[in-house]
């Protein structure tokens, strides 16, 4: 390897200092390689070179053929070359004076505003006006106006006068986001960046260029005029959204999130995040709890914190057994954890189970045996492999991180499979080739898919709605050599899964039914025994406790509406004496009898695991004396004399980090009997990030740069429907019905797609489920 | 001696039907066409390459040094484009030889593309002339219903297609990666270089970009060889070209004669300045190349003889002006056809322009303050060589040039309005403006 | 959405424009000549056909169509009249005609009210030896004159048939659009070989009988 990389080498001089770099390498990179920094606006490291800004000119006194050249060159684009020389503006009058000219050139048009435009502070052209340019301008005309500012979406304000026309927000649309909803338009001195106006919609990464402006010309709206950057106090962190697992830098000032940005992170996110990730950060202020509440004569009352605990430590050690626990899927690794040991330690029961969207029993096997644990490949292996085929799994919605990465990975060559029933436009950023598969259908057309050792499979968290296709996805790998990686939605789900929130499955991918795992745990717990029986899962617990069967829940940060059948989760409330651990007056904290609240994600640290297990830091942001739900579970279970010792993060993950992986054997994966279905239209759905989601509440702003929910069928079957595009259709579940306009699309006859997380109502709450039938109707025009 | 006149793309300019191929074929054409199909594709480069051709369309890069870039062992497909987007201010003699003779360019494009081994040319014509896009698409029917253009072409074997293609107006797109850009279907934006158009040019292949006149000079090489090209002209500067005589002279128009010739010569043939009036500048070969006066008069037009008096050959396009012009009035307008064709991709050509039209104008307007003359050279000199194309060079050239001769007229710009220094209305060749 | 005259001829006139490039995105630019010829304009309607025939954004047909000065943002008139304002043909009357004009139609830079005619300065169009110039729906008017320039109006408001010095019989812009969108309109052959200020050099060659020398034997 490191042969390779020596015959590669180039050696030039830059400022007097010799430096040698892979060939290829641009003078601006290998000055950086040695400390020198050269002012620049266009070059950005991610983006391919463009030259367009000119502000990086250097003196070539030799280009390695012993000849120099007469005027200053830009050095984002030229190449390094052996022998070759330059001279920075801190060792060249020339350099000095062109980077001077230029930077008095940017400014004839740039508005002196700086008092009160956000970027101040913390602007590159502030910066390096102050340090590369000329003290006072020469210019005494007219500066370019423009009324101001552009609505570019609904989250995007673009201030054109501020625009020095560097184009890196185009081209980050263009190559990294494969999204140019924006483009440079006219020409010369009137040449701008500009929407459509009348465009749909945008990108789901589009504040990555209000990061990346090195002016202040793309503001974002919930951002704007609302700090100073010198005011602001930044903590680096993990995103809590999904499971790409992005690095954060989350700003605050006085004890309040101001803003977030995508933290630098080579290995996964590099320099970007997704909106959600960027700009849903408001809503724990909605409608917090402020203080435990404790249900008094059928009303929720205000408690101490001691009353709360003890009401709360009684109702559970009453219930005994006859308990469940549904932690939710977004808690930090530690917080899955201390849940874990509490529904063992203090409660005695294996009814636990975090997926608070639809799963299955296979699932819950497949988690145990296969994801608990797993080698998986990283994001740098999607950069790599020849084939990503991708199992009811849309990168884009569904870890939107992973998409990029693939369109880096597509542009160097990769070929994506996609297998789905509809084909979609993220899809063909990819260049995917698109495999129609009826909803359920997954294994089976796995198979036919040629699959070696430089291919990897990514299965999402549909993949439990298609009987055998998560058991497929492990076994394809196994035969091919290829690689797999099961990339769930929630931030939590991997945290959750190996910390053992699964009722078959202990800490390290422990199997509940092997006694030696359970001796491992009890031992380590300093319990007698473990129960021996698998658990209920959630769809079992919702339904016992609907039935009257359980005495007690505990439930963490779950959305109701997230399960698949709300209603009769609000009945096992109703039923069973309910703790609520929640920072928001949810629905389920709402019905609970006790309610304990919360710490926010930026008030307490711990870690996220993401789809390639990769630990993420979560760092505390702002102070705060709120309790996360480890601490509040450790105060539960003391009082119940059932302690579980965790009153701290560092506690549990060492606790956790302590149980490494089990060795021993797991189940078998299965396959469950496929349910049957009616004669009729199939359902195919997902979660999109900016639909209806908790998260995003009080993110009005982003919820309005969502493109607008809509129902998909092929042309034949809206044809043998009698509807046609724009058609307002209603889709009906057993419970509830949508109306959504109709856009016909290429996808597999005799399905239909909707949102899953629609606005008017998610799947749980229509009773529909993917791969299973719905009644479709025409409402009119 | 060569004649002082030497009509070769010119000879059949005005006479009937000479835009059509019956009148075409009738007078000598595709003579060099088959010639060169029966000869070997290297044979027909360099047989170009050592006539000497130097490109007509203003860099003067050989043109058979330029397709011998094509990389031939490439499989990607190889393509032809010649560039028609005729727009440098004074240029006018693309468009006359199009509208006059288009077989000539038609006939050029079959031999240089079997020269380097193209089955796909364009030909990317300027928008803003619809009788030159006309012509050319019926001389281009024509070719195919003649079978020069097709498959097969003369029952060679060679394929050959061609296709027509008109801009929208921008004078950026005659930079060949521009071009390449806007007959991509994009913004017409120079791209960056390397890689170069030979390697990666249109779509991402070799491709070569030759101008009308070049392409249309092939033919006259394959059928006479490179000794009768090369009796004309000087030693680096081989063959004839057409020089465009414009402004304030008895008789403007269109001059084919050797490389080399003096501007003496051909104000001469054109009758002299208008009559009652002097010299005062002329540019040599379009606004961007550095103006010249009187005292140029016996330079030699050609690549070596104006590079050595500091301007350059560019396009052969002499817009000639007499006592009456304003110089500061002419630099300010060419200074806003720059400003207005400037593509807006770098700072130096976005940012620069503009700036010099604000002082120029203030100048012309009489309100100049006093260093402005300074400020200008600064500007110029902050732009001059930083930019990412040739473009607001053009624009530096013909300020700086302009305030090199007439530095006082530049300075009278702090009192006086040029209009009243140089009365407008005693420049226009007619009487009245205004009603 | 402002009205649209594209139809499903229009959309199988700009597939046939695709149909000449390897990449369909090269034929962005005759399309948008296409859509003027329908439209009079680059229509909103016009944007998005072509956004979808192509497969890339609005955004990004609309940065081309901005980018190039033949595409309209406003709709156009009946005739386009560009008046050549670059150094050369400004200082040889082209100023003045432009002021003329402009005067006459109560337009600058715009269209008539009756939407008549669209009024432009344009940069110099490669026809310096025939200063001054109009181009009228991007045909020569050469060595222009007030006279002339007046007469030009006239014919062209009463509906008389003009011709250019170098082109065929005006008919409208919207036509030459739809030939520089490169559909053919049969009229090569009107018009003169070349001007005046074309033949300058080779008449004089003639006269004196200069010619290039002779070439090679074959």
């Amino acid at each position: 390897m490191t042969d390779v990389v020596q015959t590669d080498l180039v050696t030039l001089t830059i400022d007097d200092t010799q430096v040698s770099v892979p060939k290829g390498t641009t003078i601006i990179r290998a000055a950086e390689k040695i400390g020198i920094a050269i002012p620049r606006f266009c070059d950005h490291p991610l983006l391919d070179p463009r030259g367009s800004c000119r502000q990086c000119l250097v003196d070539v006194l030799d280009a390695g053929n012993g000849r120099g050249f007469p005027a200053a060159q830009a050095s984002c684009t030229m190449t390094v070359a052996e022998g070759m020389v330059v001279r920075t503006q801190f060792t060249s009058e020339k350099a000095k004076k062109a980077q001077a000219g230029i930077m008095e050139l940017l400014l004839i048009n740039h508005p002196l505003d700086c008092p009160i435009c956000d970027k101040a502070g913390e602007c590159p052209l502030q910066n390096q006006a102050m340090s590369v340019g000329r003290g006072d301008t020469r210019f005494d005309g007219e500066k370019r106006h423009y009324p101001k500012p552009l609505e570019v979406t609904p989250q995007l304000l673009l201030d054109r006068e501020r625009c020095i026309l560097c184009a890196r927000c185009t081209r980050f649309v263009e190559e990294i986001a494969g999204d140019p909803f924006i483009s440079l338009a006219s020409r010369g001195r009137n040449q701008q960046v500009a929407v459509y106006p009348e465009a749909e919609s945008g990108s789901l990464y589009s504040g990555n260029v209000v990061q990346i402006c090195p002016v202040g010309a793309f503001t974002a709206k919930s951002y704007r005029f609302n700090a100073r950057p010198f005011d602001l106090v930044s903590v680096d962190t993990t995103c809590e959204h999904c499971a790409s697992g992005c690095s954060l830098r989350t700003d605050q000032r006085h004890g309040k999130v101001r803003r977030r940005l995508a933290g630098f992170n080579p290995e996964v996110n590099e320099e970007w995040n997704c909106d959600k990730g960027r700009f849903a950060f408001a809503s724990g202020h909605i409608d917090r709890v402020e203080t435990p509440l404790v249900r008094v004569n059928g009303e929720l009352q205000p408690a101490s914190w001691p009353e709360a605990i003890r009401a709360a430590a009684a109702g559970l050690k009453k219930a005994g057994d006859k308990v469940g626990v549904l932690p939710g899927g977004r808690l930090t690794l530690e917080n899955a954890y201390a849940y874990s040991k509490f529904a063992r330690v203090a409660l005695g029961t294996n009814n636990i189970d975090y997926r608070s969207r639809r799963g299955s029993k296979e699932e819950a096997t497949f988690l145990l045996s296969a994801v608990a644990g797993a080698t998986t490949p990283s994001y740098a292996d999607l950069e790599t492999a020849k084939q990503v085929v991708l199992v009811a799994f849309d990168p884009e919605y569904e870890s939107p991180i992973v998409q990029l990465r693939l369109i880096k990975a597509v542009k160097k060559g990769l070929k994506v499979v996609n297998l789905s029933a509809i084909r979609t436009s993220r899809s063909d950023k990819l260049k995917a080739e698109w495999i129609p598969v009826e909803p359920g259908a997954e294994a089976a057309a796995l198979g036919k898919v040629k699959l070696d050792a430089d291919s990897i499979i990514l299965v999402g968290e549909r993949g439990a709605l298609a009987a055998g296709a998560l058991k497929a996805v492990v076994e394809a790998a196994n035969k091919s050599g290829a690689r797999w990686a099961w990339i769930p939605r929630r931030a939590g789900e991997i945290g959750a899964v190996e910390s053992g929130c699964l009722p078959n499955a202990l800490p390290g991918g422990r199997p509940v039914a092997d006694v030696k795992a359970r001796v491992d745990v009890a031992t380590a717990w300093g319990l007698e025994t473990i129960p021996g029986n698998v658990g209920l899962d959630a769809v079992e617990i919702v339904n016992a406790g609907a039935e009257g069967l359980l005495d007690a829940l505990v439930i963490g940060g779950v959305e109701l509406r997230d399960l698949p059948d709300p209603a009769a989760a609000m009945q096992a409330i109703d039923r069973s004496f309910t703790v609520s651990l929640e920072n928001r007056l949810s629905q389920a904290a709402l019905l609970a009898d006790v309610v304990l609240p919360t710490a926010l994600i930026e008030e307490q640290s711990g870690h996220f695991l993401n789809w390639e297990h990769r630990a993420g830091v979560v760092n505390k942001v702002v102070k705060s004396s709120a309790m996360t739900d480890l601490e509040i579970l450790d105060l539960i279970a003391t009082e119940m004399d059932a302690p579980i010792a965790l009153d701290s993060t560092e506690k549990a993950s060492n606790e956790w980090a302590g149980f490494g992986n089990w060795e021993g054997e797991r189940p078998a994966l299965e396959t469950e009997p496929i349910e049957a279905q009616p004669e009729g239209v199939l359902l195919t759905a997902w979660s999109e990030p900016l639909w209806a989601s908790a998260a995003n509440d009080g993110e009005e702003n982003l919820a309005a740069s969502a493109r607008a929910e809509f129902a998909a069928l092929s042309e034949a079957t809206a044809k043998s429907l009698g509807l046609e595009a724009g058609d307002e259709v209603s889709v009906s579940g057993d419970v509830a019905s949508i109306r959504l306009p109709l856009q016909v699309r290429e996808m597999v006859d005799g399905t239909i797609w909707i949102p899953a997380n629609s606005r008017q109502g998610t799947l749980g709450e229509l009773g529909a489920a993917v791969g299973h039938v719905v009644t479709v109707a025409k409402e009119g025009k | 001696m060569t004649d002082l006149l030497t009509p070769v793309l010119t000879e059949n300019w005005g006479k009937d039907k000479s835009w059509t191929y019956d009148f075409y074929a009738q007078h000598g054409g595709f003579e060099a066409a088959k010639k060169a199909l029966k000869m070997k594709p290297e044979e027909v480069m360099n047989t170009v390459k050592d006539a000497g051709l130097r490109g007509r369309g203003g860099a003067g890069f050989p043109t058979g040094v330029k397709w011998s870039f094509i990389p031939q062992a490439n499989p990607k497909p190889k393509y032809l484009i010649v560039n028609a987007d005729e727009s440098e201010p004074g240029t006018c003699k693309d468009m006359p030889l199009l509208l006059a003779s288009p077989h000539l360019l038609l006939e050029g494009i079959v031999i240089s593309a079997y020269a380097v081994n193209c089955h796909q040319a364009y030909i990317y014509i300027r928008g803003e002339a619809a009788h030159v896009a006309r012509r050319m698409q019926a001389a281009v029917a024509s070719m195919y219903e003649h079978g020069w253009f097709g498959k097969d072409i003369q029952g060679t074997g060679f394929d050959l297609d061609v296709t027509v293609h008109s801009g929208a107006g921008a004078y950026i797109c005659g930079e060949e990666t521009a071009l390449l850009e806007s007959l991509e279907g994009r913004r017409g934006q120079p791209r960056l270089k390397p890689p170069f158009p030979a390697v990666e040019g249109l779509f991402a292949s070799p491709t070569v970009v030759n101008n009308v006149e070049s392409i249309s000079t092939v033919p006259s090489i394959i059928k006479n060889g490179v000794d009768w090209f090369a009796s004309m002209g000087t030693e680096k500067s081989n063959g004839f070209t057409i020089y465009s005589i414009s402004g304030h002279v008895a008789r403007p128009g269109q001059y084919e004669a050797p490389l080399g010739t003096t501007f003496r010569q051909l104000l001469q043939l054109a009758g002299g300045i208008r009559k009652g009036h002097q010299l005062k500048f002329f540019t040599p070969g379009g606004s961007s190349t550095p103006m010249l006066t009187e005292e140029h008069l016996d330079t030699p037009l050609d690549f070596e003889g104006l590079a050595a008096v500091g301007s350059m050959l560019g396009t052969k396009a002499m817009q000639t002006f007499d006592e009456t012009t304003s110089v500061v009035r002419t630099t300010t307008r060419w200074a806003e056809f720059y400003q207005h064709e400037s593509c807006g991709k770098c700072t130096p050509c976005r940012e620069g322009t503009q700036w010099l039209v604000q002082i120029l104008k203030k100048l012309e307007a009489g309100q100049g303050e006093e260093g402005d003359v300074d400020k200008l050279l600064a500007v110029c000199d902050d732009i001059n060589g930083l930019s990412f194309c040739t473009l607001a060079g053009g624009a530096v050239s013909c300020v700086t040039s302009a305030i090199a001769h007439f530095r006082p007229e530049f300075e009278l710009g702090y009192t006086t309005p040029a209009w009243e220094a140089f009365p407008y209305e005693k420049s226009a060749l007619f009487e009245g403006g205004v009603k | 959405m402002a009205q649209s005259n594209i139809d499903e001829k229009t959309i199988e006139e700009l597939k046939q424009i695709m149909a000449r490039y390897p990449q369909p995105r090269s034929a962005l630019m005759p399309m948008l000549h296409l859509v003027q010829s329908v439209d009079g304009v680059v229509s909103q309607r016009g944007i998005e056909v072509i956004a979808e025939l192509v497969g890339i954004t609005e955004a990004q047909v609309q940065g081309v169509s901005t980018f190039y000065t033949q595409y309209l943002k406003h709709p156009g008139g009946k005739h386009h009249i560009g008046v050549c304002s670059t150094s050369l043909c400004a200082v040889m009357g082209g100023d003045a005609l432009y002021d003329r004009i402009s005067k006459r139609l109560g337009v600058d830079e715009g269209t008539t009210e009756d939407g008549m005619f669209t009024l432009e300065r344009v940069e110099c169009n490669a026809a310096c030896d025939f200063a001054p110039v109009i181009m009228v729906n991007w045909e020569f008017m050469d060595n222009m004159t007030p006279e002339k320039a007046d007469k030009l109006l006239d014919d062209l408001e009463a509906g008389r048939p003009v011709k250019p010095t170098r082109g065929a019989t005006i008919t409208s812009w919207r036509d030459n659009e739809r030939l520089l969108a490169g559909f053919y309109d049969g009229k090569a052959d009107e018009g003169v070989s070349a001007g005046e200020a074309s033949l300058a050099g080779v008449e004089i060659a003639r006269e004196n009988n200069w010619s290039a020398p002779k070439g090679e034997a074959k």
